[in-house]
């Protein structure tokens, strides 16, 4: 069972208080951009993951801790958490992720 | 009885005698022994037979890799355990045990016929066999199979054991407390951080145990192992568990360990745990498992008295037990030389030694001649010989093409060695081939761990001791004097003159998987290792192939012709040892389970012999029968009167959020499709949540508390999942908005009154709300006080008929239904539960999310389009409605249903047709999702999604079943007062 680092409790937490919730950095359209967007671009936008093998940006629930959602980079392969960030960061660029892993 | 005791075992003590029993048979062992030491005492090979050829089976090995001592013991109704290893079971007195998978009796078994034929048994039999005539799959095969199936009795009881478990953490976990086990452990002792010592036999010590003659710091192993154990006794910081399996390793170093409580005990404290499970988070692990030897695969190599040197060593050294009076020893590695050694030297008489090599160390073979054993250098044994134990075998010299036999009473065995990867490859570690020592050893770790001694690939004592040292970076230096370990070839093919088809060699002995099997796999394509063990089941049964994985490895890597590296491991999954259920339970057991979540008002429910149903995680009254009414009795009385009169109903598990904030009707305009903007605080509109697919996702009745304030509800089942969905988008997409969301289902007790007399058993306890028609309308709500207790009163209504919804603290939720009951008795007011609730809002035609809806369906599809806002700018889902498909495309959408023969009642999840006189396979419309028997109408009601539905009103339509076609027509989804006059009283 994974530790996981909640980044708004600033504590590692064991993974039964999480869920998953999905890719990270998908942004939802609002309303008036929604209108301009075809079929297929909603499409892109509502089904279409990245499915990485590999680190992968990805959003995590505190839904047993604080209840908060946050974004993580995890090894899909080796199901490791790299790191956690608050909801509302950037993407961490390559040279942060690797920081990260030492 | 013949006594096989030869010497004072390093674990037994004599004072204490031991009577146990094995198949009906009393024996006697000492305090110490496990089943098997205790039986090869009292001279007892044969205990069990094998799964598949139903042959006679001895004991292999002397720990808890072995593969045939499997038993059933039984302390009693409820306490039976089948397919335990004799080898790790100890025995305590009036201990019961059994053999398995034998019919009549052990020596003579009927099953062993399978052995005469099982030249048609090879591998894939089943796969190939039992395929056709398919109708003999379930009349047949299956019966058969399962006869066969399986190795113990299942326990046909109750388990009336207590399990426990608990947690733990510590910064230093050593698995495994041989000599580099505990070397780790005295060095970690001396660091700040808690250590715990895991081991799964009985007492501390693990090789050390099993060797005699070896001097560690010129102290006698014995010796040193009593001061090394009172050293970590006396440290603070150690904590020492014996009889406990580390039996899986998961991320983060979160290691399982199953603790064996009280199976050694004869008499068992009362109310005491049989098993704890405790779940560790290390700092960093140890693993000092060792290594497990391997048979050799020869012809006729599980005869019982054949067992692995190491075996005969500990049987020797740690109880005291010799194996046989007449032994010969098959090997190709040196260590065997060492058993045979310290046999003789208790006067156990070791006649020849046969060795597979060209060449031996001279020091060993001037050892052996020093003591009288005959060595036959590069020489195999090609035949067995015994019926129910080894007595002779024949041993054939491949250059010279001789041939003789040789008497023995036990044959032991050592085809090398195989360091135990398990734990270390649950974490994930890699691993990699030693060409010097023929096996996989872990390479690059996955976790803070590390592997010391034996499964490291380092054999030997003092090696052990020294690496287990140095993880701590410890300088001291142990010295041990022993016979080096020495080295050992190993073979992927054991000589014979004999056709391979004639001969019995046996790789995994619990599955009866042979070598030819292995063979067989291969050519018939299966070259993957993965694909050879499932299709030969080798290393499938409860050892996990311990003793089998390498040599069918070798084997499978010989016949694809490719290295063994190339053909590579399957994979080792936990647990390591079999494990009970009760391990993995604990105290969730019974009642604690599965938790039942209970309203306020269940406790009355109880008592007034309510039937109940789950819904969700709650317990819900489906109906409260009277006078032995059966369920469709007991609803249509509480239908009608609640129609007539006045019913009263527990609505307290309907999900409630309370949404708060100066932006909370901006909030709510973006997660319904429903407007909010509009509705007036004292008011209730009816919200439809959608998923940003546009699909149907919650619904309820939603009433505006203050400007800033709404009171939510949700369905009972959707409560979580509505939660989660508006925080989701409250913290990640509407974060600019000021708003806050509690759960409060729990802190209201609801109850629904319905029925023409709802008003009136309210107005003399409500002094505060003006309850009339015209200022307290449908769809409203008002805060005061009912009996003094506050309350948030709700006019809705689910059943078509006036109808209040009485919120109050949960807490206040009994007293006042019983209140309410003395009330109404003068309105004959009736208690419903959730079967007349659907009846009765079905035929008012209001949906239930996820019954007649599915996850595809839109508003429009269900007729609920009006309660999709044509004006706002955005809300989730709006995008999704506007795709092609879901305007252009042929729509299923909700209708009702009227059954032909107003009698006759819909099945739920039925499908329809438009012609039943079709070919099949008939085009299917779509299907009933609501079906009720109506008592006030006279007659069945249904609702079905039917494909184009909305254009098919008044049209006949069929529903096919397996014995006749009903007919019905497509009608709106209302059959009750469809004017919606009662409602409005």
């Amino acid at each position: 069972m994974l530790l996981i680092h909640c980044p708004y409790c600033n504590k590692k937490r064991p993974e039964v208080e999480f869920a998953y919730a999905g890719e990270a950095h998908i942004e939802r359209p609002n309303g008036i951009n929604q209108l301009t967007m075809t079929d297929e671009e909603w499409s892109n936008f509502m089904f279409i993951r990245n499915n990485i093998r590999g680190e992968h940006a990805e959003r995590w629930w505190h839904n047993s801790g604080c209840n908060m959602f946050f974004n993580a980079i995890r090894n899909t392969q080796t199901d490791k958490f790299i790191m956690t960030y608050k909801m509302g960061e950037n993407l961490p660029t390559e040279k942060q992720i690797k920081a990260a892993k030492k | 009885m013949k006594n096989f005791r030869s010497k004072k075992g390093s674990v037994i003590n004599e004072e204490e005698t031991i009577k146990f029993s094995f198949d009906g048979n009393e024996f006697s062992g000492f305090k110490g022994d496990t089943l098997s030491s205790a039986l090869l005492a009292n001279g007892i090979h044969l205990v069990g037979r094998s799964f598949k050829y139903h042959r006679p089976r001895g004991i292999l090995s002397a720990g808890s890799e072995e593969p045939n001592a499997i038993i059933t013991f039984d302390r009693g109704e409820g306490k039976i355990t089948p397919n335990v290893r004799a080898t790790t079971l100890e025995i305590f007195n009036r201990l019961q045990s059994f053999s398995q998978n034998s019919y009549p009796n052990l020596k003579f078994d009927i099953g062993a016929f399978n052995n005469v034929f099982s030249i048609f048994f090879p591998a894939g039999f089943y796969n190939k066999t039992f395929m056709w005539p398919k109708s003999f799959w379930d009349k047949v095969y299956e019966p058969f199979i399962r006869n066969l199936a399986g190795l113990g009795p299942a326990p046909l009881s109750e388990d009336t054991d207590n399990y426990a478990s608990c947690y733990g953490h510590c910064e230093t976990l050593i698995i495994g407390s041989g000599p580099a086990g505990i070397a780790a452990a005295l060095a970690a002792s001396q660091t700040e951080g808690r250590v715990i010592l895991v081991d799964e036999q009985s007492e501390i010590g693990g090789s050390l145990l099993s060797s005699s003659n070896k001097k560690i710091d010129n102290l006698s192993s014995e010796q040193w192992l009593s001061k090394a154990l009172n050293t970590l006794k006396k440290s603070n910081n150690v904590k020492l568990m014996t009889r406990t399996t580390a039996i899986g390793y998961w991320h983060d170093n979160f290691v399982a360990l199953s603790e064996r409580l009280t199976d050694h005990l004869s008499q068992v404290p009362e109310g005491s745990a049989r098993e704890q499970l405790h779940r560790i988070r290390a700092r960093r692990v140890i693993l000092a498992q060792g290594a497990i030897e391997r048979p050799l695969v020869f012809n006729g190599n599980d005869r019982p008295g054949i067992m692995l040197s190491n075996a005969a060593q500990t049987y020797l050294n740690k109880y005291g037990v010799r194996v046989g009076d007449n032994i010969s020893v098959f090997t190709s590695h040196d260590s065997a030389y060492e058993t045979a050694f310290e046999m003789c030297d208790a006067k156990v008489n070791v006649s020849v030694i046969i060795d597979l090599r060209k060449e031996v160390n001279a020091d060993l073979l001037a050892e052996a001649n020093s003591r009288g054993i005959e060595v036959h250098l590069n020489s195999s044994i090609s035949r067995t010989y015994g019926k129910l134990r080894i007595n002779a075998f024949e041993v054939y010299s491949p250059i010279q093409n001789k041939k003789f036999i040789v008497k023995c009473d036990a044959l032991i065995m050592s085809g090398g060695w195989t360091p135990s990867l398990h734990l270390w490859s649950h974490s994930k570690g890699s691993i990699k081939w030693d060409k010097s020592i023929s096996a996989y050893i872990p390479d690059k770790a996955n976790e803070n761990v590390c592997c010391i001694g034996a499964c490291n690939g380092n054999f030997g004592i003092e090696k052990a001791l020294n690496e287990g040292n140095s993880v701590f970076n410890n300088n001291k230096k142990y010295v041990v004097q022993e016979q080096s370990f020495g080295s050992g070839v190993v073979l992927n093919t054991i000589p014979n003159y004999l056709k391979k088809e004639k001969q019995k060699a046996f790789v995994d002995f619990q599955n009866d998987v042979t070598e030819k099997d292995i063979s067989l796999a291969v050519q018939e394509g299966f070259k993957s290792i993965e694909h050879v063990k499932r299709y030969t089941t080798n290393g499938m049964a409860t050892d996990q192939g311990k003793t089998s994985n390498l040599n069918a490895l070798e084997i499978a890597s010989r016949e694809v012709g490719r290295s063994i590296e190339k053909v590579g491991l399957t994979t080792f999954r936990p647990p390591y040892t079999p494990t009970t259920f009760g391990t993995f339970v604990g105290y969730r057991d019974k009642e604690l389970f599965d938790p039942v979540r209970k309203t306020p008002i269940d406790d009355w429910a109880v008592t007034n012999s309510a039937v109940f149903e789950p819904v969700g995680l709650w317990r819900r009254a489906r109906f409260f029968p009277k006078n032995k009414e059966n369920m469709d009795q007991a609803v249509a009385r509480e239908c009608k009167s609640t129609r007539d009169s006045l019913g009263i109903f527990d609505a307290s598990t309907l999900g409630k959020i309370e949404i708060v904030g100066p932006d909370a009707t901006k909030f709510m305009n973006l997660m319904y499709s429903t407007s909010w903007t509009s509705l007036k605080v004292g008011n209730c509109r009816y919200g439809l949540m959608l998923g940003e697919d546009g699909y149907i996702y919650d619904d309820g009745v939603v009433a505006r508390i203050a400007d800033d304030r709404y009171h939510v509800t949700t369905t009972t089942g959707g409560a979580p999942r509505v939660f989660r969905h508006m925080e989701d988008y409250l913290q990640t997409e509407f974060n600019d908005l000021d708003v806050w969301l509690t759960s409060t289902t729990e802190q209201w007790a609801v109850i629904a009154l319905n029925g023409p007399h709802a008003r009136d058993i309210l107005e003399p306890l409500i002094k505060d709300i003006d309850l009339s028609a015209d200022s307290f309308p449908h769809m409203s709500i008002r805060e005061g006080n009912i009996c003094g207790i506050p309350t948030r009163l709700f006019r809705v209504s689910f059943t078509g008929e006036l109808g209040f919804e009485i919120n109050v603290p949960s807490n206040y939720g009994l007293a006042l239904w019983k209140i309410l009951m003395t009330e109404g008795a003068k309105y004959r007011i009736t208690p419903y539960g959730t079967e007349t609730m659907h009846v009765l809002r079905a035929e008012k035609g209001y949906i239930i999310v996820g019954q007649d809806t599915d996850g595809t369906v839109t508003p429009f599809d269900a007729g609920l389009g009006w309660a999709v806002a044509k004006k706002k700018k955005d809300f989730v889902g709006m995008r999704s409605l506007k795709r092609k498909d879901l305007v252009n495309g042929v729509r299923k959408q909700l209708v009702g249903l009227l059954t032909e023969d107003p009698l006759t009642v819909l099945a739920e999840g039925s499908q329809i047709v438009i012609n039943p006189k079709q070919p099949k396979p008939m085009k299917m419309l779509g299907h009933v999702t609501s079906s009720y028997w109506s008592e006030c109408l006279g007659k069945s009601i249904a609702m079905a999604v039917i494909e184009d539905g909305f254009n098919l009103m008044g049209t006949d339509i069929y529903i096919p079943m397996p014995e006749d076609t009903i007919k019905a027509k497509v009608c709106k989804p209302i059959f009750y007062d469809p004017e919606g006059k009662r409602i409005h009283v």
